[in-house]
C-alpha cells in the first residue's frame, strides 16, 4: 500500500471564543476559506490535483453545517471538481479528518487531499448540533450519562490528581505556550487571518495567560462542583462505587479554553509530492481510534495510545514527543501515568488550557503543532492523540523523513 | 347509564357524574369503559347536546384512577411470548387511551368540574377534557401516582401532561407521582379556573355556554410545546430529568425509565402516534416483575392490612377510648401523639410528674414546629395537647382501655412497671409491650394476665413511620390480638401480625443487612464500595453508615444482651469484632459523637471515611468491576429475604404480606422488590435458591437455604400466586 506523507500544515490563530473575541466578526466559512487559500499559496498548488477536503466540525449547524468542507473549497476559489466532506468525532474531528485524508491516499482513492478542521466556538456555540445522548433517556440512562466536566473530576479522583496538581499542570501549559510565542515556534504554521480589505484581524493566540500561577488559579471556584452535588456526583457512585467523595478540581484555568480557528493539513503520495515539487515533512506510521467506558468518557487515549502502538509495531520508548490535547488537565497527568511519559517531551509547547480548542480543529492543529517540534529538535517520531466524548479516543503517530 | 348519572340543562349542556356502581369511590372499571363509549357517541351524535360538563355523583371526589384489582388480574410479570398476546395486550391498554382519544375529538366542548381528588386514570381522563375548572380545597389532591407502584400513566397522562404545561414542568409529576392541590395545578396550567365549592359545574358549563372550544391545543393549527421540546428546552429540561431519576432511583424502577421515554420520544410527534408509544411502553412496564411486585405489595397487600380484622365476634371489640402510656420518651411521646390526634384520651406516664412533663413538652414542641409550617392549626393543636395527661401517678391508669409500655429495654423495669400498672386495670383492658426484641411470653410472665399481653413493636419517629408490628406471645388471646388490630388501625398505621420469637420479625431481619455489612468489610470490601453499593439496591443507606446513624454503642449493647440471653448459643461474629473495636477500644460511637465508620464534622460538612479505619481491615476490593457489584448486591439483599424466609419457615409469620409489608414500612426495604419475600418470588424460588447456595459455598451457611423454600423451589412453588417466575438479574 501507499505511504502517506505530510507535506505542509497551518492554522489559524485561536481568537477568545467570545463576542469580544478577535475572530468573532469572521464567519467560520471564512475561516475555512483562508486555511485553504493558505494551503495553496505557500505550495503554490494547482488544487485541480487535489481529490479532496476533509474537515472536522463538532457543532455542524447554522454557518458550519450542511458540509461546510465542500462550500470552503468553492469559497477559497478552488478547482470546482475538488470534493469536499465534513466528520464529526467530537473533539478529535480535526485529527480524525487527517487520518480520512491519510487512508484516502494510503488505500489509493486519492493523491492529494487536506484534513483539518474548523470551529467558530464564538458563533456556533458548544452543543448547537443537540445529540442524543444526553437527552434521549434511553441511552443517557444506560450509559451513566454525566457532563464532561464532571468526567474529568472523576479521572482526578479516580487516579488521585489533587486541586493543586491540575493547576500546576495548567500554570506549565501557560509557561510554555508563552515560551513558544517568544520563541517564535509556532511561526511556520500560525497563518494571519485578514479582513475584507486585506488587514489583519488577529495573527497571534488570544486565549493564553502566562503570567498564570498557582496561586491566581488558586482563587477560581471549582467549575462543576455545583452540578455535581446537584444530581451527577451520585451517578458517578453508582457507576463507580469505589468512589466516596468526588473531588472537582477543574475550573476555567485548568480546562481547554472556548475559542475560534480552523487548521487544514495537506496530504498526499510519495508520487504526487514529486509531481508537484512538494517537500515531504513526515510520514504516518499509524492511526487509530477506540471506545472507552463512557460515563468517565476521557480515558481513551491510555487505551487508543496501546492500540496505535501495537498498530505501528513501537513501543513507548519509540516516540520521541507526545501530544495529547488538553481538553482537562487530569486527562494529561493520566495518560502520564499510565505510561510513565517524561512530562518534559509531553506537549513541549503548551496546548489547549492556554491556547484553546476549537474543536473541530484542534486535530489538525496539534498534527502540525507537533511536527514543527520534531523538526525543531530534530527528532523523529510523536504520537498526537485527544480524548472523545462518549468515550472514544483518536490517535496518530508520525515519522519524520 | 349504569356508572354515569346525565342530565340535559335547557341550553344543551349534558352533564355527566361519575358514579360507578358498587364502589365507594369512582375508580375505572370495565363498566365505565362501556359506559364512556356510550356517553361520547351520545354527544357526538345527538345534536340536542351542545356540550358536556364531567363531574363526580360521589361526594368523596372526582375518581381515584384505574381498579388495580382489575388490572392486577391481567398483570403477570412478565411480557407475553407470542406476537399475537403482545397485539391483544396493547389493545386491551388502549381502549381507555383511544376513548379519551375520542373523547377530545368529539367536536363539542367538554369541560371538566372537578369537586375531590383526582388520580392517575381519573386525571388523565380530565385533562382530555377542553376546560378544567376545580374546587380551591387545598385537600384536594391531583396527580398522576402511577410510577409510584411501579406503573405509567396510561391513558395519555405522559402525553398530554407535557404537552399541556411543558417538559420542565411536568416531568417532576409524572416521575415521582406527586399530587398537587388545585392552586398549584393552576399555576402549573392545567387547572384553568379555580372555584369555591359547589360552583364547579355552574362554572364549567358557563365557559361552555360563553363559547368554549371543543378542541385541544395540540390539535389546532400552530401548536408547539410550551418551553420547547426535547433539544430545545431551556435548561436542559430531559438531562436533569434523567439525571435526578437515576439518583433517585439507582436504575432499579424501569416505570420512571419508561415514562422519560414516552414523553422523549411522543412530545414532537402527533398525539396520536405518542398515545401509542405510550401504550407501547405501559405494556413493557407494567408486565415488569417489579410493577408486578410494586403493585402487589404497595397497593393490595398495603390495603389488605391496613383494613385487616382479626375475628372475634363484635361483642368482644372495645374500642380504645383511654391509653395509658408507661414511659415518656421518645417512644412514649411519640405513641401519645399519634393518639391523642384521633381523639384519645392519654395518660403519659413516667416515674415523676416532672419526668412525664418532659415527654409531653416534646410533643408541645413539635407540634409548635407543625403549627408553623401549617401543618396544624393552634386550636387542633391544643386540643391534642388537652388530651394528654402526664403524670407520674400510675392511678391514673385506671379506666384504661390499653396500656403501653414503653419504658428501657430491661426486663426488671418491664417488670416493675407492668405491675404497678396492672394494679388499676381492668379485667378487659390489654397491656401492650413497645419492645423491640425481648421475648413477649417472657415479659408476660409478670403479668397477672397474660392472654391480655401482647406486643406492640412502634418505630421511630412514631409520627412518620406507619408501621407497627403486633407480637402475640404464647399465652396472647385472639381478642386481645384482635383488640390490639383495631388500636393500631385506629391510629392510622398498618399492623403486621407475628409470633414471639428473638427479635420478632423487624429487628432480626433488618439486623443482617447491617452484619452483612460487616462481613463485606472483614472479606477486605472497600468500606466506600459497600456503602455506595447498599444505596444503590435501594436500601435507604449503606449498612455501614447505617450503623453509624443508629450508633455504634447501641449496636454494641444489643449484642451483648444477646450474648447474655443465648448464652452458649451466641455465635460471635465480625461485627463483634468490629464493635469491640470500634466502640470499646476507639471511643467511636457513630453520628452522635461525630466518630463511626465515618467522622461527622462539627461544622455539617460532609461526612469522610475514617483513615484510621485503614489499621483494622485491609482492603483487598477496591474497584470492583460488575461481577463484583453484583455479588455485593445479592449477598445485602439476599441475607434479609433470606432471613425473612427463614421465619416464615419458622412460623413466626403467617402471611407473606406481613413480612413485605413489615419490610418495606420498617426498615425500607427497597420497594422496587415488593418486599423481601417478594424479591424471591420475582427471582424465582428456584433460581434463588440456586444463587444462595452459591454464595453459601463462598461465603458461609448465613446463606443456607430454609428447607422449607427448597422444598417450595423444587415444585417450582412461590409465596406468592403460582405465576411462572422471571428470571431477573437483581
Amino acid at each position: 500500500m501507499a505511504e502517506a506523507y505530510i507535506y505542509d500544515a497551518v492554522r489559524t490563530p485561536r481568537g477568545r471564543g467570545k463576542a469580544d473575541g478577535a475572530l468573532h466578526e469572521i464567519p467560520a466559512l471564512e475561516l475555512a476559506t483562508q486555511v485553504l487559500q493558505a494551503l495553496r499559496d505557500r505550495n503554490g498548488l494547482d488544487t485541480s490535483r487535489l481529490d479532496d477536503v476533509v474537515l472536522g466540525v463538532v457543532a455542524p449547524v447554522g454557518e458550519q453545517g450542511a458540509d461546510i468542507a465542500r462550500i470552503a473549497v468553492l469559497n477559497a476559489d478552488f478547482d470546482h471538481r475538488v470534493a469536499g466532506v465534513q466528520l464529526d468525532r467530537y473533539c478529535a474531528s480535526g485529527l480524525e479528518a487527517c487520518n480520512v485524508a491519510a487512508a484516502k491516499v494510503i488505500c489509493g482513492e486519492a493523491d492529494l487531499a487536506i484534513g483539518g478542521g474548523v470551529e467558530s466556538m464564538s458563533r456556533v456555540p458548544m452543543g448547537s448540533a443537540g445529540g442524543a445522548w444526553s437527552v434521549d433517556p434511553s441511552i443517557a440512562f444506560k450509559s451513566y450519562y454525566i457532563p464532561q466536566g464532571v468526567s474529568a473530576d472523576l479521572i482526578a479522583t479516580r487516579y488521585g490528581f489533587s486541586r493543586h496538581d491540575v493547576d500546576s499542570y495548567a500554570v506549565e501549559s501557560q509557561r510554555r505556550a508563552g515560551l513558544a510565542w517568544h520563541e517564535q515556534r509556532f511561526a511556520r504554521s500560525v497563518i494571519a487571518i485578514k479582513d475584507a480589505l486585506g488587514l489583519t484581524v488577529l495573527d497571534r493566540d488570544e486565549h493564553m495567560r502566562p503570567e498564570t500561577t498557582v496561586e491566581s488559579l488558586g482563587k477560581l471556584k471549582p467549575s462543576f462542583a455545583e452540578m455535581g452535588a446537584y444530581v451527577f456526583d451520585e451517578i458517578v457512585k453508582q457507576r463507580y462505587p469505589e468512589v466516596g467523595r468526588v473531588q472537582h478540581v477543574h475550573h476555567a484555568g485548568n480546562s481547554s479554553g472556548i475559542v475560534d480557528g480552523a487548521s487544514g493539513v495537506l496530504i498526499g503520495s510519495k508520487e504526487i509530492g514529486q509531481a508537484l515539487g512538494l517537500k515531504p515533512r513526515a510520514r504516518f506510521r499509524a492511526m487509530a481510534s477506540i471506545g472507552s467506558e463512557p460515563s468517565i468518557m476521557l480515558t481513551g487515549p491510555e487505551f487508543v495510545t496501546a492500540k496505535v502502538l501495537a498498530r505501528a509495531g513501537m513501543s513507548k520508548n519509540d516516540i520521541d514527543l507526545w501530544e495529547l490535547n488538553e481538553a482537562f488537565a487530569s486527562v494529561v497527568l493520566r495518560l502520564n501515568q499510565a505510561y510513565q511519559i517524561d512530562p518534559a517531551r509531553m506537549n513541549v509547547n503548551g496546548g489547549a488550557i492556554a491556547m484553546g480548542h476549537p474543536l473541530g480543529a484542534t486535530g489538525g492543529m496539534l498534527l502540525g503543532t507537533v511536527l514543527d517540534e520534531l523538526e525543531r529538535q530534530d527528532l523523529s517520531t510523536a504520537l498526537v492523540t485527544l480524548c472523545v466524548g462518549a468515550g472514544m479516543g483518536t490517535a496518530t503517530i508520525i515519522e519524520r523523513i | 347509564m349504569e356508572n354515569f348519572k346525565l342530565e340535559l340543562d335547557a341550553d344543551g349542556i349534558l352533564t355527566a357524574a361519575l358514579d360507578v356502581a358498587g364502589r365507594s369511590m369512582n375508580t375505572i372499571t370495565q363498566g365505565v369503559f362501556n359506559d364512556l363509549e356510550k356517553l361520547i357517541a351520545r354527544v357526538k351524535t345527538d345534536a340536542a347536546v351542545k356540550g358536556l360538563v364531567l363531574c363526580s355523583g360521589k361526594a368523596n371526589g372526582y375518581c381515584a384512577g384505574a381498579d388495580l384489582d382489575e388490572q392486577d388480574a391481567n398483570n403477570s410479570g412478565a411480557i407475553p411470548s407470542s406476537e399475537a398476546a403482545i397485539r391483544a395486550e396493547l389493545a386491551r391498554v388502549a381502549v381507555l387511551s383511544d376513548l379519551l382519544r375520542a373523547l377530545e375529538l368529539c367536536g363539542k366542548p367538554v369541560a371538566s368540574a372537578i369537586n375531590g381528588l383526582a388520580l392517575g386514570g381519573g386525571l388523565e381522563m380530565l385533562l382530555a377534557t377542553h376546560y378544567r375548572v376545580a374546587v380551591d380545597d387545598t385537600r384536594i389532591q391531583l396527580g398522576l401516582p402511577e410510577a409510584r407502584i411501579g406503573l405509567l400513566p396510561g391513558a395519555g397522562g405522559t402525553q398530554r401532561l407535557p404537552r399541556l404545561i411543558g417538559l420542565a414542568k411536568s416531568l417532576p409529576l409524572l416521575l415521582d407521582g406527586n399530587s398537587v392541590t388545585p392552586a398549584k395545578a393552576r399555576d402549573l396550567g392545567f387547572v384553568d379556573l379555580l372555584v369555591s365549592a359547589g360552583k364547579e359545574i355552574e362554572t364549567a358549563k358557563a365557559w361552555i355556554r360563553g363559547g368554549g372550544i371543543g378542541s385541544q391545543p395540540w390539535d389546532r393549527k400552530g401548536y408547539k410545546l410550551p418551553g420547547g421540546s426535547p433539544y430545545e428546552a431551556v435548561g436542559v429540561a430531559m438531562t436533569m430529568a434523567i439525571a435526578g431519576m437515576r439518583k433517585a432511583t439507582s436504575g432499579n424502577y424501569p416505570a420512571q425509565l419508561n415514562i422519560l421515554r414516552c414523553v422523549y420520544e411522543g412530545v414532537t410527534v402527533p398525539i396520536d402516534t405518542g398515545l401509542r408509544l405510550e401504550a407501547r411502553y405501559f405494556v413493557l412496564t407494567q408486565n415488569t416483575p417489579q410493577a408486578k411486585a410494586m403493585v402487589r405489595s404497595l397497593f393490595l397487600s398495603m390495603q389488605e392490612l391496613k383494613k385487616r380484622s382479626v375475628k372475634i365476634a363484635d361483642s368482644e371489640r372495645r374500642e380504645v377510648r383511654k391509653l395509658a402510656i408507661l414511659g415518656a420518651g421518645m417512644m412514649g411521646a411519640g405513641i401519645a401523639q399519634v393518639s391523642a390526634q384521633v381523639g384519645i384520651e392519654v395518660v403519659l406516664i413516667d416515674r415523676s410528674d416532672a419526668d412525664a412533663a418532659r415527654g409531653k413538652a416534646a410533643i408541645e414542641k413539635q407540634l409548635a414546629k407543625a403549627v408553623d409550617k401549617g401543618r396544624t392549626t393552634r386550636d387542633k393543636a391544643d386540643a391534642l395537647l388537652a388530651r394528654i395527661t402526664a403524670t407520674g401517678d400510675y392511678s391514673k391508669v385506671e379506666g384504661s382501655d390499653l396500656v403501653i409500655e414503653a419504658v428501657f429495654e430491661d426486663r426488671k423495669l418491664k417488670a416493675d412497671v407492668t405491675a404497678k400498672a396492672e394494679a388499676y386495670l381492668g379485667a378487659e383492658a390489654v397491656f401492650g409491650s413497645n419492645t423491640s426484641g425481648l421475648p413477649i411470653t417472657g415479659l408476660a410472665q409478670h403479668s397477672k394476665r397474660p392472654e391480655n399481653f401482647i406486643g406492640m413493636h412502634f418505630f421511630s419517629p412514631v409520627d412518620r413511620m406507619a408501621l407497627v408490628e403486633i407480637i402475640r406471645g404464647d399465652k396472647t388471646s385472639e381478642k386481645t390480638l384482635a383488640r390490639a388490630v383495631d388500636f393500631v388501625q385506629k391510629i392510622r398505621k398498618t399492623p403486621i401480625i407475628v409470633r414471639d420469637s428473638r427479635g420478632f420479625y423487624t429487628s432480626r431481619s433488618f439486623h443482617t443487612y447491617l452484619d452483612e455489612g460487616y462481613e463485606l468489610l472483614a472479606d477486605g470490601v472497600s468500606p466506600i464500595v459497600i456503602d455506595n453499593i447498599g444505596r444503590a439496591t435501594g436500601m435507604p443507606r449503606g449498612p455501614l453508615e447505617l450503623c453509624d446513624d443508629v450508633g455504634l454503642d447501641l449496636c454494641l449493647s444489643a449484642r451483648q444482651q444477646a450474648k447474655a440471653d443465648l448464652g452458649d448459643a451466641f455465635v460471635a461474629t465480625q461485627e463483634d469484632r468490629m464493635l469491640a473495636l470500634l466502640v470499646s477500644e476507639q471511643g467511636r460511637h457513630g453520628r452522635k459523637n461525630g466518630k463511626g465508620f465515618y467522622d461527622y464534622p462539627a461544622d455539617g460538612g460532609d461526612k469522610l471515611l475514617w483513615p484510621g479505619l485503614a489499621e483494622f481491615v485491609s482492603v483487598k476490593l477496591k474497584n470492583p468491576g460488575a461481577a463484583d457489584i453484583e455479588e455485593i448486591r445479592q449477598r445485602l439483599l439476599y441475607r434479609q429475604s433470606l432471613e425473612a424466609a427463614r421465619i416464615f419457615a419458622d412460623g413466626v409469620i403467617d402471611d407473606p404480606r406481613d413480612a413485605d409489608i413489615g419490610a418495606l414500612l420498617g426498615w425500607g426495604f427497597p420497594s422496587w422488590t415488593g418486599g423481601p419475600l417478594s424479591l424471591i418470588d420475582q427471582i424465582g424460588t428456584a433460581e434463588f435458591v440456586r444463587r444462595c447456595d452459591r454464595l453459601a459455598a463462598r461465603h458461609g451457611a448465613r446463606f443456607a437455604v430454609p428447607s422449607q423454600l427448597r422444598e417450595m423451589a423444587d415444585r417450582n412453588a412461590a409465596y406468592y400466586a403460582p405465576v411462572a417466575p422471571v428470571v431477573s438479574n437483581v
